[in-house]
């Protein structure tokens, strides 16, 4: 089995590489996230140094899950250029074979052509260019600020292509409307590579003495950029994006975005990534969180008798359609295994109150097992969703697959609702209580 | 050699008297309230004789409102603190935690009840205050769980009450009859304080209503009358030489152990007869105190005991030896007993029969009589037209717990016969909107 990736010219000994963000902050992290087993790392950002306020970051938690969604106000490397090019080219003298990619954020053209001839002489293996951060940086118009304007982002582009002599990765930010617009004008510029997701602009609290937002610096706030697994979604619909469209699908994508188990690596590059990023894993977990990853991509790969990460790479792309393209005629039911169930009734109430009363609890047994009605149940998985026991409730299938008709074939034969009482309607006739149900159990 | 040495300071007693139902600390708190799945018509809720949203407040408490968590419990149950420490929560709220479905450990609601009522008791939040007077008077009986609990509920509604304790402490048995190792003095007291300064009823200690008279005042003075007198004494059995030096009732042991702790002296060898919670309780507290003995003696199987399975498990951890089938006869020595002399039983068709022939001695220094209390009768009898059942309990209509003397409402050990702290909260606060129904159709009539 082979991890190793040649990702547009930058080799590594696997897919695993630190985000450009705080872990990747000097050569003593680089240095221990390789010898912990990362296969690359993006450098923080370098540029002209920036002054960092106190209080940086702040979390989303969810119930006891803390960081749950991550937020951030740091800005690039607050550290003289210098520093991070002499430890650059040390991190590669111990560490030939991994891959060091310097993230890159600086204004005029003649600064970007001096700052890769700098990072070219320190040995890195590729640059990536910051067209992401959606906080403090974007307000000096650079981040998020070239990577919202795609006219932009394809001047810096091109004018980083005239000098560059190691790969390009063209790293996007997700605070845009169509990811594939700035995406294909990276492309046009000529970058070798992309990555996505970097943060998304965002306000993960507010205190409610002080009401500022977090991370609060001196009573008050900014917006932040967000990452973690929460955005973990928002990241593979717009990799799915750039890896379905017809101009960008051959450029190599680093996927970013809530990564931090192999499960989540697995599914980036089905969706079309090459390599992975990952930051906040990393910062909340220390570089031996790829241990995890590493062994569960192994078993994945063995389990499925994959060699290479070549072998399922975008495997899952096909399959990802748009709406009109779902069949119909399909339909799946939920089933309860009534010796599993605990009788918690989440089923039951999530149905009753937020989908479609399919569920009943037998009245006058004193059970509290749920059963499903079969008639009013449209397959909608919440009751599968909510309910905590493992395997308890699962989705039948229950049409034969013989019959397979889509939105797209029906409006094409004139088949679908077109007035606002369609007989045509999908929920016709389908059961709904009588409004005075609603007050039968009041109490 | 026994499990405990004899505690001979207040610290030594209390390190043999260790809660088993300690607090949380706030982490504890925020990672065991986040297990909770907030069940629809949750079994945990249903499962409490005073119905305590306990979904709710175990959100509250993860949400960080744990003023609000200790409100939803207030809201139910007037002894909200001290129920979270003693309830049997195993066979309630945690037994019907559907994780036991799974083999998941049940949510620990017993000790995230007292996690947040602890926050409001400790601080005196203060989150209730009497309702706007209504110029009405009630007068309460007994300052256990049920007359304090009717008497909240009462001053919310704007009553005028007032509570006649004999002894010189609020909260009955609470205080004066629970294991050590299940809630302290201060705990419980510092709830009753709590309850007082906000509701403020009052109470007047050391002073027993016991004659007719008295009842007749407080029938003149006041609107009604509340009955929260519980049981009495441990009854006898009639057994030779019960009435020895060392013959002691459960309950008198317990009290005596709970306002004297180490001061108490429990000799070597120490027969406790009974099967039910509190011969339990006291087993486990005799073998604390260091008596290096402790038999435990049923006159029926293990299984036909009236305690609870985790009460039996908890003395036997003690150190307690379990003897069954034993029929106690007699209670033999000169002067003090030195030992108790059983019968074996047997049980025949359905009936309990002494083997002949079978009699035996068990040494005892000490013999602890578990064997019930007795009920409050002959005060009882006292009062015009109050039935009673064939058992000597007080007889009420079990909607508004008033009695077959309209002006007299009851609850608790009284009622029930002897039941858990939180049925006696729950019977004191209906007993409450009894009242209140009641003299609300007097004044319509």
């Amino acid at each position: 089995m082979d991890l190793s990736i040649n990702f547009a010219g930058i080799k590594s000994p696997n897919p695993f590489w630190l985000a450009s963000a705080p872990p990747t902050n000097s050569g003593y992290q680089v240095m221990k996230a390789f010898d912990a087993g990362w296969g690359g790392a993006v450098w923080k950002t370098l540029g002209v140094p920036v002054i960092n306020v106190s209080s940086r970051y702040g979390s989303i938690n969810y119930r006891n899950t803390r960081m749950a969604g991550f937020n951030n106000i740091e800005l690039i490397t607050d550290r003289p250029l210098a520093d991070n090019l002499k430890e650059i080219e040390e991190v590669k003298k111990h560490w030939p074979d991994h891959a060091v990619i310097a993230s890159l954020m600086v204004e005029t053209k003649a600064e970007w052509h001096q700052i890769i001839k700098d990072v070219e002489n320190a040995g890195a293996d590729g640059i990536e260019l910051n067209f992401g951060c959606p906080h403090g940086m974007c307000e000096r118009g650079m981040g998020s600020a070239v990577g919202q304007e795609p006219a932009v982002l394809k001047t810096i582009v091109e004018w980083v292509m005239e000098v560059a002599k190691i790969p390009v990765i063209t790293k996007l930010t997700p605070n845009i409307s169509h990811i594939e617009e700035p995406g294909l004008a990276a492309v046009q510029g000529g970058t070798d590579a992309l990555s996505l997701i970097n943060t998304i602009k965002s306000i993960v609290g507010i205190d409610l003495d002080s009401y500022a937002p977090y991370p609060v610096v001196d009573g008050k706030g900014t917006n932040g950029g967000y990452c973690g697994p929460a955005v973990k979604p928002i990241a593979m619909q717009m990799l799915k994006e750039l890896a379905q469209h017809k101009e960008i699908k051959d450029t190599p994508i680093s996927g970013i975005g809530g990564i931090e188990t192999w499960r989540d690596v697995v599914e980036f590059i089905l969706l079309g990534a090459e390599s992975v990023q990952v930051c906040t894993a990393a910062m909340h977990y220390g570089f031996g969180i790829v241990r995890e990853m590493e062994a569960g991509l192994k078993q994945f790969m063995s389990d499925k008798g994959y060699n290479t990460i070549y072998d399922f790479k975008g495997k899952a792309l096909p399959n990802v359609t748009e709406w009109k393209h779902l069949n119909l005629k399909h339909k799946v039911v939920a089933e309860i295994d009534k010796d599993k169930c605990v009788g918690c009734d989440l089923c039951y109430i999530a149905c009753d109150d937020g989908a479609h009363q399919a569920i009943r609890i037998p009245e006058g047994n004193g059970n509290r097992i749920p059963e499903i009605i079969d008639e009013n149940c449209v397959g909608c998985n919440l009751c599968s969703l909510v309910c905590p026991v493992e395997e308890c409730i699962t989705m039948v299938k229950r049409d034969d697959g013989s019959q397979h008709v889509t939105w797209n074939e029906k409006s094409m034969a004139d088949e679908i609702p077109t007035t606002f009482n369609d007989d045509r309607a999908g929920g016709k006739g389908h059961f709904v209580p009588s409004v005075e149900d609603a007050l039968k159990h009041r109490k | 050699m026994a499990e405990y040495k004899q505690p001979k300071t207040e610290a030594e007693f209390q390190e043999n008297f260790a809660q088993k139902k300690p607090l949380m600390n706030d982490t504890e708190a925020f990672y065991e309230s986040s297990r909770c799945l907030f069940c629809y018509d949750a079994p945990c809720m249903t499962a409490c004789p005073t119905g305590i949203d306990v979904p709710l407040f175990i959100k509250q408490i993860n949400t960080g409102n744990k003023v609000g968590a200790a409100k939803t419990i207030f809201d139910s149950n007037w002894l909200g603190n001290a129920c979270g420490t003693i309830c049997p929560t195993g066979v309630l709220c945690e037994g019907a935690c559907v994780y036991n479905h799974q083999d998941v450990p049940s949510i620990q609601i017993g000790r995230l009840q007292n996690h947040a009522t602890n926050v409001v008791i400790k601080e005196n939040i203060q989150i209730f205050k009497p309702g706007k007077s209504n110029g009405k008077k009630v007068a309460v009986i007994g300052a256990g769980p049920a007359g304090i609990a009717c008497a909240c509920e009462l001053r919310t509604m704007g009553y005028e009450v007032d509570i006649f304790e004999a002894k010189d402490k609020p909260s009955g048995l609470t205080v004066y009859g629970i294991a050590p190792y299940k809630i302290t003095n201060k705990e419980v007291l510092d709830e009753m304080e709590y309850l007082q300064s906000q509701l403020k009823y009052n109470i007047h200690y050391n002073h027993k209503i016991e004659s007719k008279e008295q009842l007749q005042k407080l029938e003149q003075d006041y609107d009604a009358i509340y009955l929260g007198v519980g049981l009495g004494a441990t009854a006898e059995l009639g057994l030779n030489g019960e009435d020895k030096s060392n013959v002691i009732g459960a309950v008198e042991f317990i009290e005596e152990l709970r306002m004297k702790h180490h001061e108490v002296k429990v000799p070597s060898t120490v027969v406790v007869i009974g099967g039910g919670n509190t011969a339990m309780d006291a087993a486990s507290e005799a073998a604390r105190m260091g008596a290096e003995t402790v038999t435990l003696a049923y006159r029926r199987s293990k299984e036909s005991m009236g305690a609870y399975g985790f009460e039996y498990k908890l003395a036997v951890s003690s150190g307690v030896k379990g003897v069954f089938n034993a029929q106690p006869v007699e209670i033999i020595g000169n002067g003090a007993a030195t030992g108790v002399k059983f019968i074996k039983t047997e049980v025949k068709d359905g009936k309990l029969n002494y083997i002949e022939g079978s009699e035996f001695v068990i040494p005892a220094e000490m013999v602890i009589m578990a064997t019930g209390q007795a009920k409050q009768g002959s005060f009882l009898s006292l009062i015009d037209g109050l039935e009673l059942d064939k058992r000597n309990k007080i007889v009420v209509n079990t909607e508004t717990y008033q009695t077959t003397n309209p002006k007299y409402f009851a609850g608790g050990d009284a009622v029930n016969g002897g039941a858990e702290v939180v049925n006696a909260a729950y019977e004191g606060k209906r007993a409450a909107h009894g009242i209140e129904q009641h003299l609300h159709s007097i004044l319509n009539a």
